[in-house]
């Protein structure tokens, strides 16, 4: 690939990928996620069907990241028209594969419905109909491994338009206008942060100087739950960094880094080929497409750290030390990394730039709500039937997410309520799911958008085991200079362990609740100034459990093991499928006849729970 | 350069010299505010939490460690607010519940009128004030101890627990040790050990270089006993 | 037995790791992450010449090294088993096949079975979550795993030929902001 040293030589090129656009092809998400449910075994599948059938000229196999409905992976669509084949076994590839060819449907393999009639086009399926799919559209048309399908899809067009503009400042107001919010959890409007960094004083912009201003891909997806940066950095890695090309222009930034947790290490290979291709491209170097202006980044290794996912920490980290946070003022806009000016932003924000430029500021903010334009991409996990990554308007309430796109519960069990915004948010019961999604709604509910992550919870979850798995999480993960925040957490969960283990006082709870509050208070970063949320939120909506708890001994959802006990009712048929899966051995019985479990043994493990079919295990 | 800069503390309007941090400015114009891991001599850390004081207006206002915030102009500072009032006493609460035996905490706790804490009791030898890894860094110029691990498994010792290279035996960590001032006097002689040797876990002191250490624990019982063999 | 024998640690590849970061975003962290990547761990004399040649203090060098959980200071088994307790993982019954695989392998998580086999370790999330509970062996990722399923996946693992420690050598590895790419 040669370097495009002119937004007329780029069109030239880009041209030539048009033609592929509309073609029929087979597309079949593996990004991690895919490949852990057989996606790879699929592909080599489909790529012998394809051999064996002479159909490789006529159809082709587009091997892309994740789409986000990654309960139904592995699965195929059929482009252009849009049909959906979830969960394919590797028999069934030559079928589809001579369906697809002459444009048919093969009915009993695709999605069916409560009636059991065959849904075959992906947007008629309950879980895709309500998403607005902005960005999670483009995963499903790009080979992340390859520039010249983002091409094809009109990938650096965005760029392309904003070179042309030639004005910085209006690349800056349009961020403005549209509206958008940083994505990671806080919310600042991001328009703004680029107002901030741009007017910082210019100092040496030279590419390797150290004095520039440089932007910082925050890949540090650090909430337990959350993974919808993983799925854009692995299915789209290009959009990351044209959008931070268009940042770069906008703020006069000519170095950044994509510091990504080192537990993503798909999302590290593809970006490092997309920085590669696009070097050779001349779109990261010096004088990009002759616009004068330059920009190129490098890719920086999280290490394990939750609280490098904080901007100063994340600075810290990306200088080589400790990944501590630091005070603020000065913001990292003024006194970044290594003093420089730096402008942070999450991998969401940056891959909603390119489309936001391409449909324009006023067509963005008309998605949305009120103050909180455009989409957000939610991982929606946990109990919930279609477990994946959605992305939906701002303003969409719980309710439609969890029922219409999540298809409700797992298990039998009802839902009791969906925690939102990881470690440093809340829990939102079920008699609140009418409240829209945006950030200043969820906050006013004790909770945070955070990074999307969405966990539905059901009567088997019991608050309390959340609240203290959140906190030990936490005092893990807090750097531990605070004295307040490394203490605090650590009695929070020494409470928590008290009050599951059937041992605590009712003192004991408005002492949880006063060292939370003081907590939030005195702790200099936001993981210790939110780390109280999670006790906060869960004794605003479910004091009734904590106090069943510590007055009643009594774990109603049936998981404090210290509170119950599992037994088997006379439901029992003997089939004897929970005595085979029993780890410890602790069920006997006779064939046919009422299993018993010695208690002595028995680890509470759930594992006979899960596999009785009669409904015969009890836990109280 | 040293401009002047303008802020009202307590209510206070003040005019002071730009650079120095809200902790400095308070303290000079005699309003109290406790600390633990602050130090003069000493770079500011801001781990204890106990110098917080609340600034800001409205729903805005929080909290911050006054010993690392710089004076600002047009800064309203509250150095006792219930809100502030509040904060110390947890924070005290929880120190006395991990440290019980320092005197300087058992002090600050009284002063503050705590008298009890309702957490399960432990008794750590280090708080992680972190004055001992300054003073010998700042002071002494050495940088033989650091802060290792984080969160709960957050220490301070040497590298790979072992005898430094670094470490001049200067007793430089012992004397700011706030955790330790109170093992010197203890009242049961034969319980009595001098700071320098048993709290510093470290590794940094061998046990038979005792002698050569400056102890700056007077009176200190410990010297008064007959050396163990 | 990996436990008790301390890597040869070989200077030259270690000055050469050195070389390589110490001018990009990082250095420290990516100079320990490519020592770990070379000898499975961090070995004392490693971390000790990298406090020699970058110039940081050694307490520097070893805060940052047990400050991350991705280093481990002690030689690590020959398969690394790793647990998520991501929120979603945790929710489906995840601490239940966490206890079973310490149960299994007689060790706590963070250690290493004494004949050098495994290596048990917890993470917060791999962001797999529709997939929990997940536990990786080595690069390869087990979905939906319980209690009952760890002994095969312990069997499965134990047969699968771990990746061998990368030597050091001029890699395309990851792409750097150095002065030939300009």
């Amino acid at each position: 690939m040669m370097p495009l040293n002119s937004t007329r030589e780029f069109r030239r090129y880009q041209a030539g990928f048009a033609a592929a656009r509309g073609r029929r092809m087979l597309v079949i998400p593996a990004g991690t996620c895919g490949r852990a449910s057989g996606a790879t075994e699929l592909v080599e599948a489909i790529e012998d069907a394809l051999r064996q059938t002479g159909l490789e000229t006529s159809l082709s196999l587009r091997v892309t990241g994740c789409h986000g409905f990654c309960e139904a992976e592995p699965s195929i669509v059929v482009a252009p028209e849009g049909v959906f084949y979830p969960r394919v076994a590797v028999k069934d590839a030559e079928r589809i594969v001579t369906a697809a060819a002459c444009g048919d449907v093969v009915d009993d393999l695709v999605w069916q419905d409560s009636a059991g009639l065959p849904v075959p086009l992906q947007k008629d399926v309950p879980f895709f109909k309500k998403q607005v799919r902005t960005l999670l559209s483009r995963n499903e048309r790009v080979d992340p491994r390859s520039v010249e399908t983002y091409l094809e899809n009109g990938g650096y067009s965005a760029l392309v338009r904003v070179v042309e503009q030639g004005d910085p400042r209006w690349v800056v107001e349009e961020v403005k206008r549209s509206g958008l919010r940083g994505r990671g959890g806080a919310g600042f409007p991001t328009g703004v942060k680029w107002d901030l960094l741009a007017k910082q004083p210019r100092a040496s912009c030279a590419l390797n100087g150290h004095g520039g201003k440089i932007l910082v891909c925050n890949a540090d997806e650090g909430d337990p739950g959350a993974y919808m940066d993983r799925s854009l950095l692995e299915g789209n890695p290009h959009s990351i960094l044209e959008g931070m090309l268009i940042g770069a222009y906008a703020t006069g930034a000519a170095e950044g880094v994509l510091y990504v947790r080192n537990e993503y290490p798909l999302a590290i290979e593809h970006l490092d080929i997309a920085i590669r291709e696009a070097r050779e491209l001349g779109l990261l170097g010096h004088n990009i497409l002759g616009a004068g202006f330059s920009f190129d980044v490098q890719v920086v290794e999280g290490a394990g750290a939750f609280v490098c996912g904080e901007e100063t920490a994340l600075i810290s980290s990306i200088e080589g030390r400790m990944g501590q946070p630091r005070q603020r003022p000065p913001f990292p806009i003024q006194k970044g990394i290594g003093g420089r000016p730096t402008g942070i932003n999450n991998v969401e924000t940056w891959a909603n730039i390119p489309p936001l430029i391409e449909m324009g500021a006023e067509a963005f903010a008309k998605t949305g709500a009120k103050n909180n334009s455009g989409t957000k991409i939610f991982s929606l996990v946990g109990k919930i039937k279609n477990t994946g990554l959605v992305e939906v308007p701002m303003g969409i309430s719980i309710r439609e997410i969890v029922e219409e796109i999540g298809g409700g519960p797992s298990t039998d069990a009802p839902v009791k309520a969906v925690q939102t915004g990881g470690p440093s948010g809340g829990c939102i019961p079920v008699s609140r799911f009418d409240l829209p999604i945006d950030y200043d709604s969820l906050s006013r509910a004790q909770s945070i958008m955070g990074s999307g992550g969405m966990i539905v919870m059901d009567e088997r979850t019991c608050i309390v085991d959340v609240a203290k798995y959140f906190m030990a999480f936490l005092k893990d993960e807090s750097c531990g200079t605070c004295f307040s925040c490394r203490k605090g957490t650590q009695r929070m969960h020494e409470i928590l362990e008290d009050v599951s283990e059937g041992r605590a006082a009712p003192e004991q709870l408005e002492l949880l609740e006063e060292l939370a509050l003081v907590v939030r208070d005195t702790t200099l970063c936001g993981l210790g100034q939110t780390a109280s949320n999670p006790v906060l939120s869960t004794l605003r909506y479910f004091r009734d459990e904590y106090v069943e708890h510590i007055e009643h001994k009594r774990c109603r959802a049936g998981v404090c093991k210290a509170l119950i006990s599992y037994s088997i009712t006379e439901n029992c048929t003997g089939c004897l499928a929970c005595v085979k899966r029993c780890p410890t051995g602790a069920i006997s019985g006779e064939r046919t006849q009422r299993q018993v479990i010695d208690l002595e043994k028995c680890i509470k493990c759930g594992t006979c729970r899960g596999v009785c079919k009669q409904n015969a295990v009890e836990v109280a | 350069m040293n401009g002047m800069i303008t802020l009202t503390i307590n209510g206070l309007e003040v005019a002071v010299e730009e650079g120095i941090t809200v902790l400095e400015a308070a303290r000079f114009f005699g309003f109290p505010i406790p600390t633990l891991c602050h130090m003069e001599g000493l770079s500011p850390y801001g781990a204890c939490r106990l110098c917080v004081v609340e600034i800001g207006e409205g729903p805005r206002a929080r909290l911050v460690s006054s010993c690392t915030y710089p004076v600002e102009n047009g800064l309203h500072v509250r150095t006792a607010s219930s809100r502030v009032i509040r904060a110390r006493k947890m924070i005290l609460e929880l120190l006395l519940a991990s440290c019980p035996q320092s005197k300087i905490i058992q002090d600050l706790a009284s002063a503050h009128d705590v008298r009890q804490q309702r957490f399960r009791q432990e008794h750590e030898t280090c708080i992680l004030c972190g004055l001992c890894v300054r003073m010998c860094e700042e002071q002494m110029m050495a940088k033989a101890i650091g802060f290792r691990g984080r969160g709960e498994k957050r220490s301070i010792g040497t590298p790979f627990d072992m005898k430094s290279a670094e470490c001049r035996m200067c007793g430089g960590c012992i004397y700011v040790c706030p955790a330790c001032q109170l093992r010197c006097t203890y009242t049961e002689p034969d319980k009595a050990v001098c700071g320098g040797c048993a709290n510093l876990a470290p590794p940094c002191l061998e046990k038979d270089g005792f002698d050569d250490m400056m102890c700056y624990m007077t009176p200190c019982v410990a010297c008064e006993l007959p050396k163990p063999a | 037995m990996t436990q008790n024998i301390e890597a040869r640690v070989n200077a030259g590849d270690v000055l050469a790791i050195v070389n390589t970061h110490q001018e990009s975003h990082g250095s420290l962290i990516a100079i320990l992450e490519d020592i770990q990547e070379r000898y499975g761990y961090l070995p004392e004399g490693a971390l000790r010449l990298v406090a020699r040649t970058t110039g940081r203090s050694l307490v520097d060098v070893y805060g940052v090294a047990t400050f991350y959980r991705a280093f481990s200071l002690k030689p690590r088994g020959k398969h690394q088993i790793c647990a998520c307790l991501g929120t979603a993982c945790h929710v489906r019954g995840g601490p239940q096949v966490v206890e079973e695989l310490e149960r299994q392998l007689q060790i706590k998580r963070g250690e290493t079975t004494p004949d050098g086999e495994f290596t048990l370790e917890t993470v917060n999330c791999l962001g797999a979550c529709a997939l929990g509970p997940i536990v990786t062996a080595d690069k390869t990722y087990y979905s939906h795993v319980d209690a009952a399923g760890v002994k095969k996946l312990l069997k499965k693992a134990a047969a699968s030929t771990a990746p061998e420690p990368r030597p050091q050598e001029a890699e395309p590895g990851h792409t750097r902001l150095t002065a030939s790419n300009m």
